[in-house]
């Protein structure tokens, strides 16, 4: 789709009422965007609009106010379908968020078809929660896990991958976008080797669905993962994208109502995709109003957007780069608008503080993501990420505030 | 040797930070706080003293002497260098029973409330909390 509208960022900002908050007497400046991003009105008015107007449980029961709530929340799957290109409606399960949908997979998917001696394979740069589940499985089935490593510039090595993919390797689950590095990763290639060696895919888009476009079937990755939260939508729903055919062979999650199909006390038979996923009663209001967040990106239009914040994020890495002694990790040729950095020796967390005295919202830490620290040898850093309604003259005043804080822990 | 009372040397701190009245001179008093504290001997940088936060870390031992603890601390972030270097400035050096019964407003009073509700990202909760934790154990142990 040709996108003809021009991309006006402070048209944007606009639409986000949080961006003009002032923070410690400053105007605010959101970098932390990683870890979650703020929310356009449309999305704030529509669980406003649903909690007062229509308000009630899905999919049970008969009166006016549940078949509204009951359709609204099953247009989201439709749009989520088409968001991510998913081949069938039903492919379509939601979760609490990434964490849950990769869970899901580790405790259904794996626990049935891992066995002893079997691999797993992760890599470096992944979230503890794509390392965590997978650590559950083989711990449980005497199976192992495998690593890709990544090199100096935060780049999977890809022939070392290829080594380690063997008939063993059952499962493959690597990050789309690394939350600290912004590295993309070539997932479509990725899943291509592992479909080769007989293993299946989980692609973790955490970090990846709010900068990139998404073609699961083009990717041909067998599950893949994420969290409304991250795309401009409300908290607490995730998506399980999971081919049709896999999902219909896996054993059911969380037991409960809404799941079944019947149950007697000899016998539970189980509801179809994707309900026999979805035990219990859902997020209903925020599952329905996510589907505002993806309205208002594809009008925004994904390719201005990423046109956008490419720019921006060449625009700041160039900035960041004249400080003295500033170091950037993650230096993948691919990446998103994520700057994880270091400042000579001093702590991460010292900047973090000093940045937020001057209205500047940064993540300092690990980032749950301690191997990748380790790799590194480091044991954290501060990260700046950039979404679509970052600025350059927020750049700007940023690297002001940098410089005063770099002058102020000498 | 002469002591003072908690809430003489909590005057103190706060007397001295009501003298900045913008954040910059507030927290470069901070952080030559923490420059001048005193680092914490190697060998006490050991697992066992360790109070770990999410981000930064936090070394504690204490020492008990003619009915007071002594405490000595140190932190790898500079800023909560100078923290700790307030409460060691406060509590260090008291009794048990008033080591046990400070309420610690000072961090309130001078406006650095925000570094303990960040419970989890720099152990100065877990700190004070240590710190009273050996004010107990001193406590039953001598008395």
């Amino acid at each position: 789709m040709e996108v003809t509208k021009e991309f006006d960022v402070h048209e944007i900002r606009q639409r986000f009422p949080v961006l003009t908050r002032i923070v410690n007497k400053k105007p605010l400046i959101y970098f932390d965007n990683a870890a979650t991003a703020q929310k356009p009105d449309v999305v704030i008015d529509a669980l406003d609009y649903y909690y007062k107007k229509y308000n009630a449980n899905i999919h049970r029961g008969i009166h006016a106010l549940a078949e509204e709530a009951t359709s609204a929340y099953e247009a989201t799957r439709t749009a989520v379908h088409k968001f991510l290109n998913s081949k069938f409606r039903e492919e379509i399960i939601f979760t609490s968020g990434t964490t849950e949908s990769i869970n899901l997979v580790a405790y259904t998917w794996a626990r049935k078809n891992i066995k002893k001696g079997d691999e797993i394979i992760v890599s470096t740069m992944e979230h503890h929660s794509n390392i965590v589940p997978w650590q559950l499985v083989c711990e449980e089935k005497g199976a192992r896990l495998k690593v890709i490593p990544v090199n100096d510039r935060g780049e999977l090595d890809m022939e070392a991958y290829k080594s380690l993919l063997s008939e063993k390797t059952k499962i493959v689950s690597v990050a789309h976008v690394s939350n600290v590095l912004g590295t993309i990763n070539p997932v479509k290639e990725i899943v291509k080797y592992a479909h080769e060696a007989g293993a299946i895919t989980l692609i973790d888009g955490a970090q990846s669905t709010v900068h990139l476009n998404i073609d699961v079937q083009d990717i041909d990755c067998d599950f893949f993962a994420f969290s409304a939260h991250k795309v401009y939508g409300p908290g607490g729903v995730g998506v399980l994208y999971g081919k049709k055919k896999i999902l219909e062979e896996m054993p059911v999650f969380k037991g409960g109502g809404e799941m079944i199909s019947e149950v007697t006390f000899e016998k539970t038979t189980y509801n179809e995709l994707p309900y026999k996923f979805e035990a219990g009663t859902p997020n209903v209001g925020d599952v329905i109003v996510f589907k505002r967040s993806l309205e208002f990106l594809e009008k925004t239009g994904r390719k201005n957007i990423h046109k956008y914040e490419q720019e921006l994020l060449k625009y700041a890495t160039g900035a960041f780069k004249e400080i003295e002694g500033l170091r950037i990790i993650g230096t993948a040729k691919n990446k998103t608008g994520v700057i994880s950095f270091l400042l000579d020796k001093i702590h991460p967390q010292d900047i973090g503080v000093l940045l937020d005295q001057q209205g500047i919202a940064v993540r300092t830490g690990h980032h749950c993501a301690q191997p990748l620290m380790d790799r590194f040898g480091i044991k954290g850093t501060a990260r700046a990420s950039f979404a679509m309604y970052n600025t350059r003259e927020e750049v700007d005043r940023f690297v002001v505030a940098l410089r005063k804080a770099k002058k102020m822990l000498q | 040797m002469q002591f003072t009372s908690i809430s003489e040397r909590e005057k103190e701190i706060v007397d001295n930070f009501s003298l900045f009245d913008d954040w910059e001179g507030k927290y470069e008093y901070l952080i030559d706080l923490g420059k001048k504290l005193e680092p914490l001997d190697d060998k006490y940088r050991k697992e066992e003293n360790i109070i770990k936060g999410c981000q930064s870390t936090v070394w504690l031992v204490a020492d008990y002497r003619d009915g007071r603890i002594f405490f000595k601390a140190d932190s790898d972030a500079i800023i909560v260098r100078g923290l700790v270097s307030m409460l060691i400035e406060v509590l260090s050096g008291q009794t048990p029973e008033d080591v046990l019964s400070a309420k610690m407003e000072f961090i309130k009073e001078i406006g650095m409330m925000q570094h303990l509700a960040q419970t989890r990202s720099n152990g100065l909760v877990s700190m004070i909390k240590q710190m009273k934790n050996y004010a107990i154990a001193f406590h039953s142990i001598h008395s």
